[in-house]
C-alpha cells in the first residue's frame, strides 16, 4: 500500500486524520485511487477534464519534487515499499 | 418568535450569526470552512434551513456545500461548472483574446418557488442551474453566446457573474451583470438573453455609451415593483424603470458615485441604500467616515447614515455581496466590510452597530428573516 499525506484542507474536505492509503504504483493512480475514494477531491487537485494539476499543488516524495514528471512513471521504490510517504502539498503562496 | 439569521462569507472562513427580533444580541457561530474564501452564502426562500455556500481556494479550486439544517451542518454536492459549449474566447486585461476559463461561483440565487433549483453566476462570466438541489449544474449558455461575449473583459477582481435577480411573479424573467459586461436580460427562463445597458455611460471604455463592456457592480429590485431596477455601477448609481430598456442616472448628492453593493429597503419600494466609496483606485470611503446614503425617493436625493458607524479613519471597502436587508416590520440593513466588521441597522438606516468587529475581510452578506 501507498502511503499519502494530503494537506489539511484537502483532509478536512476528505474528512480524515492522518495518512491514507491507497494501491497505486505511479502518481496518476495514486490521484486516481484518492478520487475514487473520496469523490470530494475530484478537482482538488488536478483538473478533472484535463487532468493537468493545479497550479498551486506539488507531488512530493523522497526528497524530490514528483510534480513535473510523468505521472505515468513507477513511484520510487520507498514510497512503493511503505517506508516512506507520498506528499501532496499546497505549494507556498500567498506571502 | 422571528428572528434573524446572517449568513457572511469572508476571505478565510463562514460565520452564522443570529438573533432574535431584536437584533442587539447576537450569537456568532463560525468560523465553517476556516482557511476557504467563503464567496457568497444564500438561503432557499422556500425552506429557509436550505444554505448554499461557495467554498473557493486558489489551491484547490471550487466546492460547493449545501446545508439543510440551517447552517449547523454541511455536506459538498455538485461543482462541475463545465461550460455547454467550446467557451470561446473574451478580451483579456490588454484587449488580446482570451479563452473562457472557470475559476469559481461567486453568486448563488436560489429560486422563490423550488428549494432544488438554483442559479449560480461564475467567474469566467457565465450562469449555471441546477434542478437536482445541486448535484448537476448546467449552463445556460444563450447568455455566453448571445454575441457581445468576445467584447466582455474582466474588471479587477475578474471576470465574473456576480449578480441574479429573479423576477418575483415572472420565472422566465431573470436578470443579471457582469463585470465588466454590463446588465442582461431573458424572458424565456434563460434560453435567449440580451443587454439592457442603453443610458449607461463608461469612460473607462472605448465608446462610452456601447451596448456592452459597463462594469456593472450590482442591480436590485423590490419584489413589488420588479420592473423597477437599481444599479451601482463601477462609477454612478442608476435607475431603470422599464425592465432595464432604459436607465438614468440617480447619483444626485452622493459625496461619491463610485460604489459596489445597492439594496432596497424590504417595505418601501424605492427606498435605497449605497456605500460611497472613494474611487476605483482608493476603495476606501470619502473622508475617512463610513457612511450609508439612503434615498426614499429612489434615487437623486440622498441622507448620510451616520449614528453608530465610525467618522475617523475608516478606510475599509464593502463589497458588492456584502449588503442585506431582512423582512421584520421594521427593516433591518447589514452590511460587512473588508476589515472583518459586520454592521447592523433595526430601524432602516437610522442607528447602527457592530455585531461583531475582527471577522477576516468579508465578501458576503446574507440576512434569512425566521
Amino acid at each position: 500500500m501507498t502511503r499519502v499525506v494530503l494537506p489539511y484542507h484537502l483532509r478536512s474536505l476528505a474528512q480524515v486524520e492522518g495518512e491514507v492509503t491507497v494501491e497505486a504504483k505511479t502518481v496518476a493512480e495514486v490521484l486516481d485511487a484518492l478520487e475514487a475514494e473520496h469523490p470530494v477531491l475530484v478537482g482538488t487537485m488536478r483538473d478533472p477534464a484535463t487532468g493537468k494539476r493545479r497550479s498551486f499543488v506539488r507531488f512530493f516524495a523522497c526528497k524530490e519534487d514528483l510534480s513535473h514528471t510523468s505521472y505515468d512513471e513507477p513511484l520510487p521504490s520507498a514510497v512503493l515499499e511503505g517506508s516512506e510517504p507520498f506528499l501532496v502539498v499546497g505549494a507556498m503562496a500567498g506571502g | 418568535m422571528a428572528g434573524v439569521r446572517v449568513l457572511v462569507g469572508t476571505r478565510k472562513g463562514a460565520f452564522v450569526l443570529t438573533s432574535d427580533a431584536g437584533r442587539r444580541d447576537w450569537k456568532v457561530d463560525g468560523p465553517h470552512f476556516g482557511g476557504w474564501e467563503m464567496y457568497h452564502l444564500k438561503g432557499s426562500p422556500v425552506d429557509p434551513d436550505r444554505i448554499w455556500a461557495s467554498q473557493t481556494s486558489g489551491w484547490f479550486g471550487q466546492q460547493v456545500q449545501r446545508s439543510d439544517d440551517g447552517g449547523k451542518s454541511w455536506n459538498p454536492v455538485g461543482k462541475d461548472f463545465t461550460y455547454a459549449s467550446v467557451p470561446g474566447t473574451h478580451q483579456w486585461y490588454d484587449g488580446t483574446p482570451h479563452p473562457w476559463e472557470f475559476a469559481r461561483v461567486w453568486h448563488f440565487e436560489p429560486s422563490l418557488t423550488d428549494r432544488d433549483t438554483v442559479y449560480a453566476g461564475v467567474e469566467d462570466a457565465a450562469m449555471f442551474k441546477t434542478t437536482d438541489g445541486g448535484d448537476s449544474w448546467t449552463e445556460l449558455q444563450g447568455l455566453r453566446e448571445h454575441g457581445s461575449g468576445p467584447h466582455w473583459q474582466p474588471g479587477a477582481g475578474g471576470m465574473c457573474l456576480h449578480t441574479i435577480l429573479l423576477h418575483p411573479t415572472d420565472e422566465n424573467r431573470i436578470y443579471c451583470a457582469i463585470s465588466a459586461a454590463g446588465a442582461f436580460r431573458t424572458d424565456d427562463g434563460g434560453t435567449t438573453w440580451h443587454p439592457i445597458n442603453n443610458g449607461l455611460q463608461s469612460g473607462e471604455i472605448p465608446d462610452p455609451e456601447a451596448n456592452v463592456g459597463h462594469c456593472v457592480h450590482n442591480l436590485a429590485l423590490h419584489p413589488s415593483k420588479p420592473d423597477t431596477l437599481f444599479m451601482q455601477k463601477h462609477w454612478d448609481v442608476m435607475r431603470s424603470d422599464d425592465a432595464g430598456a432604459n436607465w438614468t442616472e440617480v447619483s444626485g448628492n452622493l459625496p461619491s458615485d463610485f460604489g459596489f453593493r445597492i439594496v432596497v429597503h424590504a417595505l418601501e419600494p424605492v427606498t435605497i441604500y449605497v456605500v460611497p466609496i472613494l474611487s476605483d483606485s482608493m476603495h476606501y470611503p470619502p473622508d475617512g467616515k463610513l457612511r450609508v446614503y439612503r434615498s426614499r425617493t429612489g434615487g437623486n436625493e440622498w441622507e448620510p447614515l451616520t449614528k453608530g458607524l465610525p467618522q475617523d479613519n475608516c478606510f475599509v471597502n464593502v463589497l458588492r455581496d456584502a449588503m442585506a436587508v431582512d423582512t421584520l416590520d421594521e427593516c433591518g440593513i447589514y452590511f460587512g466590510t473588508t476589515g472583518g466588521q459586520v454592521y447592523c441597522s433595526p430601524d432602516g438606516g437610522d442607528t447602527w452597530d457592530a455585531i461583531v468587529r475582527d471577522l477576516p475581510a468579508v465578501l458576503s452578506v446574507e440576512v434569512q428573516t425566521l
